[in-house]
This record gives C-alpha cells, sequence and structure tokens, in this order.
C-alpha cells in the first residue's frame, strides 16, 4: 500500500501543485519521489507540530501537501495544528498516516493507532480515506486530490495483497464497493484494511449468506451518502482495525440515527480496548480483539 | 464608538487611533487582553503605516506581505488597525465580540484582512513559516511577519518552526516577541524563564535585533534592516498596558475591560 501511495504521488505530481513533507520517517518508501522531484520533498524533522503547522501555511497558498508519519504521530501528537490550522480553515492537506489500525501491532501501544478514526472523525471538513486494498487506494486517488479540503489517508504498513482483482467503477464518497454480492439482505462491511477479515473464510461470514462490502472514503458531511448507499440491508455487521469507541461503526450508526426510519441491524465488530495491552500481529491482535 | 478627528501623518497618529479604538471596542464587548494589545499597539502601528504593503484595494492581491498574529487574543489591535487602514467599515468593528459577529475576540480569517486564526498559543509561527517556505521555493518577493507574545515563547511548536526556519535561511520571515514580561499570572522569569532569549535565538540562527517596542525609529529601523542568509527575529521590549498609567505592568488587565469611567481616563491619557 505504501508503494502504491508514493507511485500515485509520482505520477500526480506533474499536473498538481504537491509537496510531500515527512516526519523524519519514510525509510526505503519515499525515496522513488524524493530522487524524481527532490524540490518538493520536505523533510520536517521529528517535529510534528510545526510540520503540520507548515503544511497549513503551504496550503494556504494554493499548494497541496501530503504530510507523511507513522500511526498516531501526524493525528494525536499534532491534534490541535490538524483542528486549528488544517480542518478550521478548510486547507487541502492530506495528512498521511502509516501503519492505520494494528498493522504496527508488535511495536506496542505507541504504534496503535486505533483512536485515530475517532479523532479524525470528529473534525468538520475531514475526510477520511482509508482503502481496503492497493486497487482501493489507486483508485480512489483521483477522489483525493479533487477533494478540496483536508484528507486524512489511513494506511497500513505496506505488502497488503489485492482484494479486488480489479475496479471498473469510480469510488464515489460515501458509498460502499461492493466486494462479495450475493443479492443478500445481510452485509458486512468494512473500511481500510479490515476488508481482508471481511472477505476471509476464517470468520464464517460466507456460510451465513452475507454480500460484503468496503467503504473506503467517509466523514462528517457524507452521513446521508451512507445511508443511501446501506439503507436496503436490513442486517450489517461493521467491522474495523479500531476500537469500537469512537470509530467507523459508531459512525455508521450515526448515520442511521440521523436518517433511518427503519430497524436495521447494526453490530459493531471492532477492537477491545484490551489489545492496548497486549503484544503481537495485526492478525493476532485483531482475532483476539473483536468485541462482538 | 467615537472616531478621533486627528489625522494620520505618522506611525504615532495610528497608534493613538489604535489604542482608542481597541480600549472602546474591549469596553463595549466587556472582553479581555487589552493589556497585550496596548503592550503591541507601537509595533503594529508602525508595521501597518509603514511597512506591509497592505491596504484597502488590495488586502487579497497574490502580492501582498503576509502578517500573522499568533497571539490571537490581542485581536481588538488588528481589528482597530484594518479599520484604519479602510478594510473594515466602523459598522463591521462595533459588532466585535457581539452576537453574529465574525469579529470574535480571538483572532478570526473570517475577518478581511486576516490571514489565520489563532488563539491557541505556538500556532501562528509554524503556519508563518510554510508561507515563508511558499514565498522562497516560488521566488516571490512577499514578506511574512509573525507577531508573538513572550509568553507564548514556552510553547514547544514555536522552537521546533525556529529550527525549520533556520534550516532553510527564510530570510523573507520577520518573527516579532512582544515583550512585556507578563503572562497570564506573573512576569516571565516566575513563570517560566526565557532569558536569555537573544542569546537563545542567536544560537537557532536568527538575526536578532533588541528594540524598545514603543521607539517608532527603533521599530522601524529593525524592520527595515536587512538579514541575510537567516529569518529575523525582533525582540521588542514592551510594558502591558502602555500608554493608561493606571493599567501599565498590571496583570489585572490581561482579563478586565475598562468600565465607562476608566475607559474615558484612558481615551484621554491617550490623548485620543
Amino acid at each position: 500500500m505504501r508503494n502504491t501511495f508514493i507511485n500515485s504521488l509520482i505520477n500526480c505530481a506533474d499536473k498538481t501543485d504537491i509537496v510531500l513533507i515527512v516526519g523524519d520517517l519514510g525509510f526505503s518508501v519515499i525515496e522513488p519521489f524524493q530522487k524524481k522531484f527532490p524540490d518538493l520533498f520536505i523533510n520536517a524533522g521529528v517535529a510534528e507540530q510545526n510540520m503540520m503547522g507548515l503544511a497549513a501555511g503551504l496550503a494556504s497558498e494554493g499548494v497541496r501537501p501530503f504530510v507523511y508519519s507513522i500511526a498516531n504521530f501526524p493525528t494525536f501528537r499534532c491534534a490541535e495544528q490538524v483542528r486549528n490550522d488544517v480542518a478550521y480553515h478548510n486547507l487541502p492537506v492530506v495528512i498521511v498516516s502509516v501503519g492505520g489500525g494494528l498493522s504496527y501491532g508488535n511495536m506496542g501501544y505507541s504504534h496503535h493507532a486505533v483512536q485515530d478514526f475517532s479523532l479524525m472523525r470528529s473534525m468538520p471538513n475531514m475526510r477520511i480515506f482509508a482503502p481496503g486494498d492497493p486497487v482501493e487506494l489507486n483508485k480512489g486517488f483521483d477522489k483525493l486530490i479533487e477533494y478540496d479540503g483536508p484528507t486524512y489517508l489511513r494506511l497500513g504498513r505496506g505488502g497488503e495483497d489485492n482484494i479486488h482483482s480489479s475496479l471498473n467503477s469510480t469510488i464515489y464518497p460515501g458509498t460502499i464497493i461492493k466486494v462479495v454480492d450475493k443479492q443478500s439482505s445481510r452485509l458486512v462491511l468494512s473500511t481500510g484494511a479490515s476488508l481482508k477479515y471481511a472477505v476471509s473464510e476464517n470468520y464464517a461470514f460466507f456460510e451465513k449468506d452475507y454480500d460484503v462490502a468496503s467503504m473506503p472514503i467517509w466523514g462528517m458531511d457524507l452521513k446521508q451518502e451512507a445511508y443511501n448507499s446501506l439503507k436496503l440491508y436490513s442486517e450489517i455487521i461493521v467491522i474495523e482495525d479500531h476500537l469500537v469507541d469512537g470509530g467507523f461503526g459508531s459512525w455508521i450508526l450515526e448515520s442511521f440515527n440521523q436518517f433511518s426510519e427503519n430497524d436495521t441491524s447494526i453490530k459493531l465488530l471492532g477492537l477491545d480496548p484490551k489489545v492496548t495491552n497486549m503484544v503481537g500481529d495485526q492478525d493476532y491482535l485483531n482475532k483476539v480483539g473483536w468485541s462482538l | 464608538m467615537f472616531l478621533s478627528s486627528k489625522k494620520i501623518n505618522s506611525s504615532e497618529d495610528f497608534s493613538v487611533h489604535l489604542r482608542g479604538l481597541s480600549l472602546q471596542m474591549v469596553n463595549a464587548a466587556n472582553s479581555s487582553h487589552i493589556g497585550g494589545v496596548l503592550s503591541m499597539a507601537d509595533v503594529i502601528s508602525v508595521l501597518y503605516h509603514s511597512v506591509l504593503n497592505i491596504d484597502k484595494s488590495n488586502y487579497e492581491h497574490p502580492d501582498r506581505d503576509r502578517f500573522i498574529l499568533s497571539k490571537g487574543h490581542c485581536c481588538a489591535g488588528i481589528y482597530a488597525a484594518l479599520m484604519i487602514k479602510g478594510i473594515l467599515s466602523r459598522e463591521q468593528l462595533i459588532t466585535y465580540g457581539k452576537n453574529d459577529s465574525s469579529l470574535m475576540a480571538h483572532i478570526s480569517h473570517k475577518v478581511p484582512g486576516v490571514e489565520f486564526s489563532t488563539g491557541a498559543l505556538g500556532h501562528g509561527l509554524p503556519f508563518g513559516v510554510g508561507k515563508a517556505l511558499f514565498s522562497k521555493m516560488h521566488k516571490c518577493d512577499w514578506k511574512t511577519f509573525v507577531m508573538l507574545s513572550d509568553g507564548e515563547m514556552d510553547e514547544g511548536s514555536n522552537w521546533e518552526a525556529l529550527l525549520f526556519a533556520s534550516h532553510h535561511k527564510l530570510e523573507n520571515l520577520t518573527c516579532i516577541v512582544d515583550f512585556n514580561n507578563l503572562q497570564s499570572l506573573d512576569t516571565i522569569e516566575k513563570t517560566l524563564n526565557l532569558e536569555p532569549l537573544d542569546k537563545k535565538l542567536e544560537s537557532f540562527g536568527f538575526d536578532v535585533i533588541l528594540i524598545n517596542g514603543h521607539d517608532h525609529n527603533q521599530i522601524l529601523q529593525a524592520f527595515n534592516k536587512k538579514s541575510v542568509g537567516k529569518p529575523k527575529i525582533i525582540i521588542a521590549k514592551t510594558v502591558k498596558g502602555k500608554g493608561v498609567d493606571y493599567m501599565e505592568n498590571e496583570v489585572l488587565w490581561h482579563y478586565k475591560p475598562p468600565n465607562d469611567e476608566e475607559l474615558r481616563n484612558a481615551l484621554k491619557q491617550i490623548g485620543y
């Protein structure tokens, strides 16, 4: 996913006024961009507050900065800069977090990005783009560039497999992409890298005749679209690589609470806080940590 | 709110108007922070009268200079300056702090002529660094000015930004520290000692200029001095509440607005 990101960025650098700002991270990922566009590459050092503030300053002059760092560093470490400087001023900064969810699972709690959705979705103007696989990232990149406001791009750690063999249709913000279509009234819905669990045979969703879908682009202003996209289902299981509290599933519940008049069954399958005290890889922690 | 009939022929005249308008605004809105407005009033007056290439015809022009107030709680002084420059009207100014006004009591980018909203300290300098970096990358002629408070220099984000500005040799960036030596509760040295601030900033690679922040000649000279290959920072030694004797060096006026009688007294003292 990280390499897909850098390649997408390289492809758009000729057409769009972008800069790549890194927080002294990105070894073995960012070098192709740095080599091809040395004047558009800035290493801001280990100083996230300034990194985010200066990205806002650049964006206010018409540049689209991509601010790249790991896990909680470009979000929680500089949360007030994201809130006040970027989101409040509605500036088109793309905040790129590598290692979303538990993909740095064995690195410990400092690297567990399991509250990032909760923080970022609470900010007006902020869009979330959590691709389920490299195909979604590649396909959704144009939408990310089109959006004239801030985006939180949540990536995995790298080496993710493609789940979609191909994707012909456009990814519309706030709408689902079906991965398994059995014409069912029941759906397993995921965002981000949890898509691999949604389609996994380990979790026996197939046996129960569920459709499976991904919603990679969402955010505060997209609840109506989300509801419209999901209203035909009578039962939805939402899975995510994030604590249940304040995550994607909570956002889906809010969407239905605001717009639905039907009794749709919505169950949230996210992480229990016990994983924050555990060591393990992403698959292990997701397996033992799910709180359904 | 009444307007003085005094003509503005100098930055000193400008500062009388700025102080007079600001005092009336905080009185009418029952708002805080007049002490820090009065301490920076002379630097702001020199900036808007003699330095920034901003007027009512070009305040959105791409070639304008950029001014950022990082001590956003002192916005009354900037709104007043924008009215003196003709960018805001009297009708807009009298809404300060009132329901439905865009002139909130921490500086707002929703107000014409304001580049950036602040209010949480330690945000203006990193943002200004981004603007200065843009100007340098795109070989623009415009400059960036950031006004900071002394207490605000406690914020780590400012020191991150100082490192960055120096590393990237942003000579188109001018910072001003309004050093009135009074923070929210007490003096600098009794809160978190910054001194020797000039030596610290020099060691960070800045061109440091120490001035009396109420002497308009010194202020103008400091702005006009060209810094080569490094960013500039002006430490303006000032008096909180400057110009109104009962406000000077009193932490109370970080919070309290003048009542009507105190306002009349203050306006008389500043010669409005």
